[in-house]
């Protein structure tokens, strides 16, 4: 019964976003300030709706409710309830409701945080976030019903794939999510602010917010995701430019882009026609790694060809949103003229070249992406474009980026002197003498490791000396740093993070130890500067697998440092088996174990790493985040709001 | 990250278990870094995207150890890979060749990069010379004389 009122709700929340489209863009159209002020109201209404659908699914789940195909075919009665709840959106129809809820969820607070907007721009806004919501309601009711039922349940369900019976399903989709369907805001404001037919610094101000907070749960969640998959897969791997990776960094390069052109349109006015551009492309992308994750296209032509249903239905969502808002820009872009002029050596400069090379770099994923495809349609060819592809494409594009970063960030608007440069030569001159350094230490090594390196050193210097600058002269210098503004702090937190999560890499990539080895029961090996024992390996049960746990003893210097406990684990609902690596974390290494097969002759397969500077990557994805976080509380916006409060007041 | 979304919406997926095995390892460290070397961009044909270096199929271990009796053979690194592409086709490159219509993968990125630094050269071009501010209206200099009087 529950079941079938969300199922109602669902139905009724696509009539809700339909009337919630026409009524405010047609009002907004012809000035009816009555019924815009509907918008809000049917937009709560969409989020009110699907988060009742959406609780009835996740009760379903914990009541194992095995009529419902989705929770027969992903749940188990012994999963711990844990993953009962995260199995939600462990499948298709569930995560594509999870979607819908954010999407809705966003609209909402659209209409309640942003009732200083102007009544037209507001309207226009929830009118094209309602669209968004209404193709992706029916997608859902269409062809993904989360609700449909089973003729005769058994008695217990399929279970989940063990792999996903980990913390990381409870977080990861979550917060892409709430980063890739927060673009869809910033799209609506996009959209908007071209059938208004203006752009300008309040506008760059309102949706700043919102960028901001999806960009942070963008970070988050690609940083959990890449956490996840270092911990779970069994070889230590951080980014492996899999389809589905690539589709949620192409957002997160475009909405880097856009995050810095639109500080340019708000403190200078200038790139607006631009910034519109990058707000599409950045929802656009969002849409696009929905399609590849959602239709399997890319897994072969023919298996879309088999079930092309939904892959049709989302390339044909994805058509009408990005053709559409494309045409609509080429219409009405000529009409954004920018008014400020900058000095080819200007901070403006650097955040073109910053856009230019973030744009690129994002056409290199999208191109390496779906060239496999293309080459199959065009020629026939099957071919594959793996990791080797990205790293020639990708890397250097990055590289010029984090070059460029520090000398940007501390040229002055508009026109900079000679002398703004000269002051970071030091810097440069240290951070060539530290990759010569290390290049020399590491011989015959590749040069990859000293570079990352030198820029990741170059970057957070960069900050630094950045931070010393803005404290100017006199005896309250050191009072001053701490009233910057908190979105100066929030750069400075961000860039610092990229360096962070630079330096990772290149220590991860360059100077990793692997051993293989067979290992029997109380022997010894070495590896680095490190002992490994292999003290015991023990049979348990967990509460619905049965686990083979080794203790291994990490020595160096004859002391002990920790103990590991790597595991195999059966999951006899799935029948599958499963490695929980045993890893020993800490500032400038983890060492990773993994145990395998046991042997014919006795003994287990031990693989070991060395990870030199592994918890940089993510350490430097969480600063990004936070520094995010900290622009996000910044006074500007809050005062933005207020002000236009006080202007209402004095009008009304 | 594959097996995690594979496991999230297609399949059950069997095991996962490190990759090479001990027993594949060679004595030959040197020979041993150039096959894996060479594994690490030589796809595994039943899975998704994954190398042979991390795939614990099967057929990936049997061209594990292809790539190193060839090597053992003193085969060279090249040898290896076009012996490995005659057999099971350009599909095992996990980087892609130039060859024919690919050329348009490899360059495309530059080119972009080119073509965008281009339409910033015209831009900047166009600015310079139309760079000269507008005059003040009648209105702002009311106002500037106002100001400056007060």
């Amino acid at each position: 019964m529950l079941n079938e009122l969300a199922h109602l709700g669902l139905t009724v929340a696509l009539v809700v976003a339909v009337l919630g489209t026409v009524i405010p863009l047609v009002a907004a159209r012809l000035n009816y300030l009555y019924w815009m002020r509907l918008a809000p109201v049917l937009s709560v209404l969409q989020f009110l709706l699907v988060a009742f659908a959406f609780v009835i699914l996740t009760l379903a789940f914990i009541r194992s409710d095995f009529s419902l195909s989705v929770v027969l075919l992903n749940s188990h009665t012994l999963k711990p309830t844990i993953y009962k709840i995260a199995g939600v959106w462990g499948n298709h129809e569930g995560s594509l409701l999870l979607w819908v809820l954010i999407l809705t969820l966003f609209a909402a607070c659209v209409a309640w945080f942003a009732k200083n907007l102007p009544p037209s721009l507001l309207a226009r806004v929830l009118g094209v976030q309602s669209a968004i919501s209404a193709t992706f309601l029916s997608f859902l009711l269409l062809t993904s019903n989360p609700f449909s039922r089973v003729d005769f349940p058994p008695f217990n369900g399929q279970g989940l794939n063990p792999l996903l019976q980990d913390p990381g399903l409870a977080f990861h989709p979550p917060f892409l999510y709430l980063g890739y369907v927060g673009l869809s805001v910033t799209f609506s404001f996009a959209i908007a602010a071209l059938l208004e037919g203006k752009v300008d610094a309040s506008w760059a101000r309102w949706v700043r917010p919102w960028t901001l907070s999806a960009w942070v749960f963008l970070t988050v969640g690609i940083g959990l995701g890449s956490w996840w998959a270092y911990y779970e897969l069994g070889w230590g791997g951080f980014w492996f430019w899999d389809p589905v990776e690539n589709a949620s960094l192409m957002p997160w390069l475009i909405s880097v882009a856009l995050l810095h052109s639109a500080i340019v349109v708000e403190k200078r006015d200038a790139l607006k026609a631009w910034t519109i551009l990058l707000a599409i492309l950045a929802f656009g992308f969002s849409l696009i790694g929905t399609f590849i994750v959602r239709s399997g296209v890319l897994t072969s032509v023919h298996a879309f060809a088999n079930d092309p249903e939904r892959g049709v239905f989302i390339l044909l969502i994805l058509v009408i949103f990005v053709g559409g808002s494309l045409l609509l820009f080429a219409f009405r872009a000529g009409s954004m003229e920018s008014k400020g002029v900058f000095a080819t050596v200007s901070r403006e400069s650097a955040l073109v070249v910053n856009n230019l090379l973030l744009v690129v770099s994002c056409f290199v994923v999208f191109v390496g992406t779906v060239w496999p495809l293309v080459a199959e349609l065009i020629s026939d060819r099957k071919l594959s474009v793996g990791p080797p592809f990205f790293n020639i494409a990708f890397t250097p594009l990055i590289i010029g980026l984090a070059i460029i970063l520090p000398i940007g960030s501390t040229l002055p608007w508009k026109r900079a002197k000679h002398r703004n440069l000269v002051k970071l030569w030091p810097l440069i001159i240290f951070c060539l003498a530290s990759v010569g350094l290390l290049w020399t230490i590491q011989t015959g090594r590749s040069l990859l490791g000293p570079i990352g390196m030198g820029l990741g050193v170059w970057l957070i210097l960069g900050v630094l000396v950045e931070l010393y600058q803005r404290t100017g002269r006199g005896r309250s210098k050191f009072l001053r740093i701490l009233r910057l503004p908190l979105s100066d702090w929030g750069k400075a937190v961000a860039h610092a993070g990229l360096g962070v999560t630079i330096c990772g890499v290149a220590g991860l990539t360059a100077w990793q130890v692997e051993d293989i080895r067979i290992m029997k029961v109380g022997e010894r090996f070495e590896i680095a500067t490190f002992s490994l024992v292999l003290d015991s390996v023990e049979d348990d049960t967990g509460p619905n697998y049965f686990t083979t746990m080794a203790t291994i003893k990490l020595l160096r210097n004859e002391r002990l440092i920790s103990t590991i406990y790597p595991e195999r684990r059966y999951y006899p609902v799935a029948d599958m088996q499963t490695t929980e690596a045993g890893i020993d974390s800490n500032f400038l290494r983890d060492v990773y174990v993994v145990v395998g097969e046991p042997q014919p002759e006795g003994g287990f397969a031990v693989r070991t790493f060395i990870k030199p500077l592994a918890n940089w990557i993510w350490a430097g994805a969480i600063f990004m985040g936070l520094g995010g976080f900290f622009s996000l509380l910044d006074r500007r916006y809050r005062v933005a709001h207020s002000s236009q409060n006080k202007l209402k007041e004095t009008a009304s | 990250m594959t097996r995690i979304f594979l496991a999230l919406f297609f399949v059950a997926w069997a095991g996962s278990v490190p990759a090479v095995e001990p027993g594949e390892v060679m004595s030959n460290l040197l020979l041993e870094e150039r096959a894996r070397s060479i594994s690490k961009s030589l796809r595994c044909l039943q899975c998704r995207n994954e190398s042979i270096d991390e795939s614990n199929s099967g057929i990936a271990s049997d061209l594990r150890v292809l790539v190193r009796t060839r090597l053992a053979d003193g085969d060279s690194d090249q040898e290896v890979v076009s012996f490995i592409v005659s057999r099971y086709g350009e599909y095992v490159l996990l980087r892609p060749n130039g060859k024919g219509i690919n050329f348009i993968l490899w360059l495309s990125g530059p080119f972009l990069f080119l073509v965008g630094i281009f339409c910033l050269y015209l831009v900047r071009s166009k600015a310079n010379n139309t760079s000269v501010p507008s005059p003040l209206t009648d209105q702002e200099e009311e106002k500037i004389k106002k100001i400056s009087l007060s």
